[in-house]
């Protein structure tokens, strides 16, 4: 569960302050599915990285399972990243000399995991979306949509409960960005937390709750109730 | 709620690290070249210079070891004096001047000698050769070998006899492939039994052994027609003895040339010490030299580290997002920097071992082998560094910005 009490992010552009964030408060539940959406520069990227921990507020408090995480250190904060949180990002982001096993692999190797186990939970993690037959291949050798695949994979071995994805179909024709959706919409009925940042709102309506950020404030928050695929409120 | 320390496996990092390598091996290789450079230039000219250094030093040292040399004249009284212009040459010495010389207990041997040219002939062949008359200690003196036969016999300095052992090439010029021994040679005008052949070891400076003939000193001064001893060599018993032994040469001279100083001595010692002092520090010099070569090569590799960095910003970001902590990114930056200056210095060690090989190999009097220090010195140095000066950008990458990192800007 992520709770955000009276968040500020402030940046100084030359000599003026920028409220990129602007006392932002709100409450995601465990399995949740949520879209941000909003024009750009008003913060949902903001409030994303916030979110993954890659920033820190300048006030305010964010409490990510009960535990305040503003104050713990970057060591802590990085453990954090790796066991509860994964990321999509719109441009993928996968090492080029490393194969699709090995890019999945580091999140794993950066926790400190042995070998053995993690073969399997790559492979594993791999099969289920669908990419056991490209694992040996080089990011250069996959299409967008098996790269993306391949990032969530990466995203998800290390079992987060939050997976957080930055305009994860800005990058995909519309064939691709929809099936990279549906996994992660299939992800999120299995319990895992979903955010996503859009600008898109025929991906974004597809969220049961959805946010709208316009100059760092939280514009409107709607639950659409029609959405039927998403079943897994009980948590 | 979940703090454990999250640890790297070392197999993990040289993995990843081995990769980043691999993956830009431009990059690598110029690194590798610098450092490479760097070390074979320190083991290649330490090896030069201790190869210089032992040349020297053995081409000394084979002309005896605790060694004093006593020749008529002071040296010191260069220019023009009284004596010069009345054309007063310095009193000679003489065989019993040398005999008087054994007569300290921390003498071991003397050998007095003679030299002048003379013809030599065998049958039908002849030619010019130095005519070395000395004595039988002269063989332990100057560390020679035999070849064939025997060295000239211990016999009383002043007692002539026939026999002389000669050099290995007047052998062959004189005897062709005829067995030399038993033969009986002329030397000017008197007949000498050939009874020993010298060994090739004895090339000292100044005579070459192979081209003299030895007699007996006596036998020489008739040659030569003199009673005169163109240099006594002394050999004191310990190098602690030379300076004593010295001081009793003088003393005991001057005794016997009514009370004026008329020779000079010289120890070999003293010149040694000082070419060792010259060479030795020239090997440090070049060795240093060398050395800025490295420091250079640890700079390239800042550059190529920081570099290195700002082109990978996003794979770093990325790393960050994937929960690497600070000190992980410092640990792959600085591992990778380790794998290549480690990987440089044994290329740039083995390149030097070859080009000292090469030397060794044109110049095989040369004894150019890199000292140990040296190359324990050019392998530590190449490592810290690269470890050292990849520090800062290894922090530099651990404070990047994830946001901005990912965000390719």
């Amino acid at each position: 569960m992520i709770e955000l009490a009276e968040i500020h992010r402030d940046f100084l552009v030359g000599d003026q302050v920028v409220h990129a964030l602007d006392d932002v408060t709100m409450t995601i539940e465990s399995g949740e599915y949520v879209s941000i959406m909003g024009p750009s520069g008003s913060g949902k990227s903001t409030l994303l990285n916030l979110l993954g921990l890659l920033d820190r507020p300048t006030s305010g408090v964010y409490c990510l399972n009960g535990q305040d995480v503003t104050s713990l250190s970057d060591i802590e904060q990085a453990q954090v990243r790796n066991r509860e949180i994964g990321f999509v990002f719109q441009m993928f982001h996968l090492v080029p000399r490393l194969t699709a096993a090995e890019n999945v692999e580091l999140p794993l190797i950066l926790a400190g995991m042995l070998p053995e186990r993690r073969k399997t939970k790559v492979a594993d993690v791999l099969e289920d979306l669908g990419l056991a037959d490209r694992s040996h291949h080089k990011p250069d050798q996959l299409s967008g949509g098996q790269r993306q695949r391949v990032a969530i994979a990466r995203a998800t071995v290390t079992e987060p409960r939050v997976l957080l994805a930055d305009e994860p179909t800005g990058n995909l024709d519309h064939k691709s960005g929809t099936d990279v959706i549906r996994i992660l919409e299939q992800l999120n009925e299995r319990g895992i937390t979903l955010i996503m940042v859009t600008h898109d709102p025929e991906m974004g309506q597809r969220a049961r709750r959805q946010l709208r950020m316009i100059d760092g404030r939280l514009h409107s928050d709607v639950l659409n109730s029609d959405h039927v695929h998403h079943g897994n409120e009980a948590s | 709620m979940f703090i454990t320390v999250m640890k790297l496996h070392s197999p993990d990092i040289a993995w990843f690290s081995w990769g980043a390598l691999r993956g830009y091996p431009t990059r690598t290789w110029l690194m590798l070249t610098a450092m490479a450079i760097g070390v074979s230039a320190v083991v290649v000219l330490t090896s030069l210079g201790e190869g210089a250094r032992l040349y020297v030093m053995d081409r000394f040292a084979s002309l005896g070891t605790n060694l004093i040399i006593v020749f008529p004249g002071r040296s010191e009284t260069a220019g023009i004096n009284p004596t010069t212009m009345m054309g007063e040459t310095p009193r000679d010495l003489t065989l019993n001047d040398a005999l008087a010389l054994t007569r300290s207990y921390k003498v071991r041997r003397i050998a007095p000698i003679n030299v002048g040219s003379a013809d030599v002939s065998y049958l039908s062949r002849s030619r010019e050769v130095v005519v070395l008359g000395t004595t039988h200690e002269m063989l332990a003196i100057r560390h020679w070998e035999l070849a064939q036969g025997k060295f000239l016999p211990a016999i009383d300095l002043d007692r002539a006899s026939p026999v002389t052992v000669i050099g290995s090439k007047i052998r062959d010029e004189l005897f062709g492939a005829e067995r030399a021994l038993g033969k009986w040679i002329r030397i000017g005008d008197s007949r000498f039994r050939v009874i020993g052949v010298m060994g090739s070891k004895g090339r000292s400076i100044g005579v070459d052994v192979q081209e003299t003939i030895m007699i007996p000193i006596a036998s020489a001064q008739q040659i030569f027609n003199t009673s005169s001893v163109f240099r006594i060599l002394v050999e004191a018993k310990t190098r602690e003895a030379i300076e004593p032994v010295k001081q009793f040469i003088i003393d005991t001279l001057q005794e016997r040339h009514q009370g004026k100083k008329d020779v000079t001595v010289i120890t070999q010692d003293a010149v040694l010490q000082t070419f060792d002092r010259i060479l030795g520090a020239l090997t440090y010099a070049v060795g240093g030299i060398a050395a800025i070569s490295l420091a250079v090569a640890g700079i390239l590799i800042m550059n190529v580290m920081l570099v290195a960095v700002s082109q990978r910003t996003a794979e770093i970001g990325l790393l960050k997002a994937l929960g690497a902590s600070p000190r992980q990114i410092i640990m792959l930056i600085l591992a990778e920097a380790f794998m290549l200056s480690s990987l440089g210095a044994i290329v740039g060690f083995l390149l030097g071992q070859l080009g000292s090989w090469s030397i060794r190999y044109a110049f095989p009097d040369l004894p150019a082998y890199a000292p140990a220090w040296a190359i324990v010195i050019a392998l530590a140095v190449a490592v810290i560094t690269g470890l050292l000066f990849s520090l800062m950008p290894a922090r530099r990458a651990a404070r990047l910005d994830p946001v901005l990192a990912l965000s390719g800007r």
